[in-house]
């Protein structure tokens, strides 16, 4: 199911919970690769949990947030509840903004992301700086501007399974 | 929040408000922040979620390992014989250093009990593979292979064969986190080689060092080695850390501002030493007798006619 935009009318299949936990599960697996200090390397958990939180509030929202969260603050080895506090807030504000972001074409979706990510990874700044820790330059704030640019490609793969009809049926309208 | 949906939500059972649950989420992770940042309660629970991450986080180190191996297959023979031949020199250069070191050692076991002083404890020490780097960017840590399985411990000093890389900061069952020496919230006690004043040593970030505390005056040159000093009973005396690169000696701050690298290869991967515990030496004996009182309390002095 998507919900009415202005660009497609498109209807989906109900989307499949065990679809979510994948791909919810290989963004994890993919922030696991120690790229190091690399700059420009995209949050994934974030991006698809902003993803999934936009597409489905019903379904995605607060309490995956912070079970995600606390998995990459242990993954990451950095302070218990720093990633779960970023990422709660942002699977708020992306499923309260759900309705308004999905009725714009994709590009301008993508801008609507932008300001998420990057609050998230304010939320993270501040709450490592208060207890002392290193600011780790601004090329870090890069990895927000990647992910956003991968907005794009991100959704028709992510609702790929969704555009599939169940039986194929060439006499049917849609 | 309501969406047009596929399966309409039923009416009595939609869950506490987005704000409400915000709140208790928000406030819950607030209380895990200030419960590992104050308290440290919470490392059991990291241990056994690190443990259980630790086949993912393998696999998913392979495709960096891979990358970088394969730079190493191309990189090829000509850089493995040079390297080769550096170490040839290098070996035979200390060989006389080497050579003698033994008899030195017993020499200075035997001087050390003429002159009635704690002999010297050997270093013996644990090799460790550097795994990975945290992704933390906040902290400059790395994991190593080996955890409290193989007798690691929490506050062994970590080296490599140039100088001292960092400490060990939180040991797991099958990995150890070492913390740098260029974190921001590592410290060394270190002297200088040259004259042996004593300093302490903090990370800075990105391969820096800065010296603290020393007046303006100081007699620190550049180019300066700045060695362990021993005195925090984690670091062995002597061990190399540090060269001095730039000192600026402006009088409006009130301590000379002293940069410095390490001499090792800290945020390099490869090998490294995690060495042993150091027996840390009895207190001397009016201070011993101090930190007894409040322990016996009052009962003790009672007993004493």
């Amino acid at each position: 199911m998507m919900q009415p935009t202005n660009s497609s009318r498109r209807i989906l299949l109900p989307v499949k919970i065990w679809f979510i936990a994948f791909t919810l599960m290989l963004a994890f697996f993919l922030n696991l690769i120690p790229f190091g200090r690399l700059p420009g390397i995209p949050d994934w958990v974030a991006l698809v949990l902003t993803f999934w939180c936009v597409h489905q509030p019903l379904k995605v929202s607060m309490g995956v947030a912070f079970v995600l969260g606390v998995l990459m603050d242990v993954a990451d080895a950095s302070i218990l509840g720093q990633h779960a506090l970023a990422y709660v807030l942002l699977a708020f504000a992306a499923g309260g903004l759900s309705r308004r972001i999905l009725w714009f074409p994709l590009l301008q979706q993508a801008l609507h992301i932008l300001p998420l990510l990057l609050g998230a990874q304010v939320v993270m700044l501040a709450a490592r700086m208060i207890s002392g820790g290193e600011f780790p330059g601004l090329a870090w704030f890069l990895g927000s501007f990647v992910a956003v640019a991968l907005w794009y490609p991100l959704t028709y793969l992510l609702l790929l399974p969704q555009f599939q009809p169940e039986e194929r049926d060439h006499t049917r309208p849609i | 929040m309501s969406v047009v949906g596929h399966s309409p939500p039923p009416f009595f059972k939609r869950g506490p408000a987005p704000l409400a649950r915000l709140f208790f989420f928000a406030s819950l992770s607030i209380g895990l922040l200030v419960a590992d940042l104050r308290f440290h309660t919470l490392e059991w629970a990291r241990s056994a979620a690190a443990t259980a991450l630790l086949p993912a986080q393998r696999i998913a180190s392979i495709p960096v390992d891979a990358v970088s191996d394969l730079a190493g297959y191309f990189g090829g023979m000509a850089k493995l014989k040079a390297e080769n031949d550096a170490l040839r020199r290098d070996k035979l250069a200390q060989a006389g250093e080497l050579l003698r070191q033994q008899q030195l050692e017993q020499e200075n076991l035997h001087l050390r009990a003429l002159l009635d002083m704690r002999a010297r404890q050997p270093a013996k020490g644990r090799l460790a593979d550097i795994v990975y780097a945290a992704r933390d960017p906040f902290s400059r840590r790395v994991i190593i292979d080996k955890g409290s399985q193989a007798g690691i411990e929490d506050g062994q000093a970590v080296i490599d064969e140039l100088g001292v890389v960092g400490q060990v900061t939180r040991t797991y069952p099958l990995t150890a986190e070492v913390t740098l020496l260029t974190d921001k919230d590592q410290a060394i006690p270190v002297q200088v080689q040259r004259n042996g004043l004593r300093a302490i040593l903090a990370g800075a970030g990105a391969s820096a060092l800065k010296l603290r505390f020393l007046a303006p005056n100081t007699d620190v040159k550049v180019g300066d080695i700045l060695v362990t000093s021993g005195l925090d009973a984690v670091y062995l005396p002597g061990l190399p850390v540090a060269k001095v690169i730039k000192i600026n000696r402006d009088n409006s701050f009130s301590f000379a501002q002293i940069s410095c690298e390490p001499l090792a290869g800290v945020e390099r991967h490869g090998q490294v030493l995690v060495l042993g515990r150091r027996i840390t030496p009895p207190l001397p004996p009016e201070r011993a007798a101090e930190s007894k009182v409040p322990a016996k309390g009052k009962k003790a002095r009672r007993t004493k006619p």
